[in-house]
């Protein structure tokens, strides 16, 4: 297999071509991951980081370019047959489980990925829910006491806690994270980010992670991503990545973006 | 109480209640689990009603419900490919299959708006000659159908259990986390709209044997009616496990059938039936809604009055 394990050329993706709401959201996206990279992505709103994300699940098809998953042409390939590869989270906690259906069902469904071959008929074994119960446990929530229990009855932070469990829980060859802490309070969202260092190390994931925080994106994972309009106008790694202060960051913005930041989300936090 | 409703009343009303009891099974699964209004289950339930009293009157009275329920699913796929394969939304596709099912169902009866099952052996005329005993005479209606439901209660627990039960269950709930599962919504939404149907289809073979005939127009208003029986069900058995759940929604249909047998005796006249079950599902729709209302006008009334 490919050293690579995603690879998007030239990807182009046009909403409401030919009327006055026509927005070129990705123009000609090139990107390459290698195995194991964790690289975060900065950006104005409506720069299109939601929609390579998106064009990587296969939410929509694209209208140009070709993207691989770990060697393998996923250009034209079923958004719930990608999905076998790909851990997804949002930033609202309520899009990744089913509220009213307990932990276990939610969790045997996110396990559906791993089981191609058993029978559809099958119920959730004695082994598997001891598995799901193991899963949990690492989380620290004691969640793994409320298998009966409807999703919709967990805090939003330990939604977003079990769904990250579902998503990584059959190692996806890539994770995307879309702000998935932004809508949890400070000391939930730093302890759902530590968790999310953990698993990705632990696993070496490779991921990608949506963020509006300039200190995140230079500390977390080994690269650092901009986008704006639909391009990526800055790739940092290494040397380069490491040098860099959250002012340069900005200032990086400013230059290669030809544009002033005023009124947008891209600001100093802490 | 004994002589304003006598016990064969009584068990009238729970045969009735069991038979379409399976209706309000048929729209658990559409309606609560994969949260779609399946308007085609008049025409189903009819169709269910024509096949199996047609196959009754060629002499196969057991082979009736395999061939009534194996129509509906067909029907029930034809619904659920129009909305997941061919852009009809939901609501649409349920009447335009309606409107086509009247007259597959004239045809099913032969080109007749009706068909006399009399004369038919039936699986109810079938037990009843299995004792003389006067009890079972009175109670063998009730057996048979209490008996189906259990069985189809508890192969629906078994079934919504299975993995493929809970993508069905999970789409009603959050479809793109299906879809996150690696499982094709449109595949989940086509199976449960065909066991779903199947079901309906069960009710109306039932039907035909239990009345002994069918009508182009058993159907109509089935879909309020059962909504109405699993709406009641629903208050009866908020939560537990998918028998117990699944066993409400046929209580409540024979709670149903009760509440109607009581209102005849009030002489009501059967042509208000429909209008009722219209009300029922409004009030079981509305109540929680405008108790949430309530309470805020309340609140609303005492801050003003505090400030007064």
């Amino acid at each position: 297999m490919s050293e690579h394990m995603l690879e998007m050329v030239h990807v182009t993706k046009t909403f409401n071509p030919g009327t006055v709401n026509e927005k070129t959201a990705l123009n000609g996206v090139s990107l390459v991951l290698e195995k194991g990279d964790f690289a975060t992505i900065v950006g104005s709103n409506g720069a299109g980081k939601s929609t390579l994300f998106n064009a990587i699940t296969g939410a929509f098809y694209t209208d140009d370019g070709t993207i691989l998953l770990d060697g393998e042409d996923i250009t034209f390939k079923k958004e719930h047959l990608r999905s076998r590869d790909i851990g997804h989270l949002f930033q609202d906690p309520l899009m990744g489980t089913a509220p009213h259906m307990s932990i276990e069902e939610n969790m045997s469904l996110a396990y559906l990925k791993a089981s191609r071959h058993k029978s559809m008929f099958s119920s959730i074994t004695r082994r598997e829910k001891e598995f799901f119960r193991e899963q949990l446990s690492q989380l620290g929530m004691g969640l793994e006491d409320r298998m009966k229990n409807p999703v919709g009855l967990l805090s939003g932070g330990q939604r977003q806690a079990l769904t990250l469990v579902m998503a990584t829980m059959v190692t996806p060859k890539i994770l995307l994270l879309d702000e998935h802490t932004a809508a949890l309070d400070p000391a939930t969202a730093d302890i759902v980010l530590d968790l999310t260092k953990k698993i990705v190390r632990e696993n070496s994931l490779t991921c990608l992670m949506i963020t509006h925080n300039m200190h995140q994106a230079l500390e977390i994972g080994n690269r650092t991503l901009m986008m704006d309009n639909g391009h990526i106008i800055l790739d940092k790694s290494g040397e380069e990545r490491a040098s860099m202060t959250v002012e340069d960051l900005l200032e990086q913005f400013r230059i290669q973006a030809g544009m002033e930041l005023d009124n947008d989300r891209i600001l100093l936090s802490e | 109480m004994v002589q304003f409703f006598t016990g064969s009343q009584f068990i009238t009303s729970m045969e009735l209640g069991l038979l379409y009891g399976l209706v309000a099974l048929a729209l658990f699964i559409s309606f609560t689990l994969l949260n779609i209004a399946d308007l085609s289950t008049d025409g189903c339930f009819t169709l269910g009603c024509a096949v199996g009293a047609s196959v009754t009157v060629a002499g196969h009275p057991f082979l009736a419900f395999p061939a009534a329920m194996a129509a509906c699913a067909c029907s029930g796929f034809v619904t659920a490919l129009l909305q997941t394969r061919l852009g009809v939304q939901s609501i649409l596709a349920g009447i335009i299959v309606n409107t086509g099912l009247y007259t597959i169902n004239f045809l099913a009866m032969g080109s007749s708006a009706n068909l006399n099952v009399f004369g038919s052996d039936t699986i109810f005329s079938l037990a009843k000659n299995v004792s003389e005993n006067p009890l079972y005479r009175k109670l063998y209606t009730v057996i048979i159908l209490l008996a189906v439901v259990l069985v189809i209660c508890a192969f629906l627990h078994w079934f919504l259990n299975t993995t493929l039960g809970l993508s069905i269950r999970a789409t009603g709930d959050n479809a793109s986390m299906v879809r996150a599962s690696s499982v094709n919504p449109a595949f989940t939404i086509t199976v449960g709209l065909c066991v779903s149907s199947t079901l309906t289809g069960l009710s109306g073979a039932l039907l035909a044997q239990y009345q002994k005939s069918c009508d182009i127009n058993f159907g109509t208003g089935q879909v309020t009616i059962a909504l109405a029986s699993l709406m009641i069900g629903m208050t009866l058995v908020r939560k537990g496990p998918i028998f117990v759940r699944a066993f409400g929604a046929v209580l409540g249909s024979c709670l149903y059938r009760l509440i109607v047998a009581i209102a005849m005796k009030f002489n009501m006249p059967a042509e208000f039936l429909k209008l009722a079950s219209a009300i029922i599902v409004t009030a079981a729709i509305c109540i929680p809604y405008m108790r949430g209302q309530i309470s805020f006008y309340r609140r609303r009334i005492r801050k003003d009055r505090s400030r007064a």
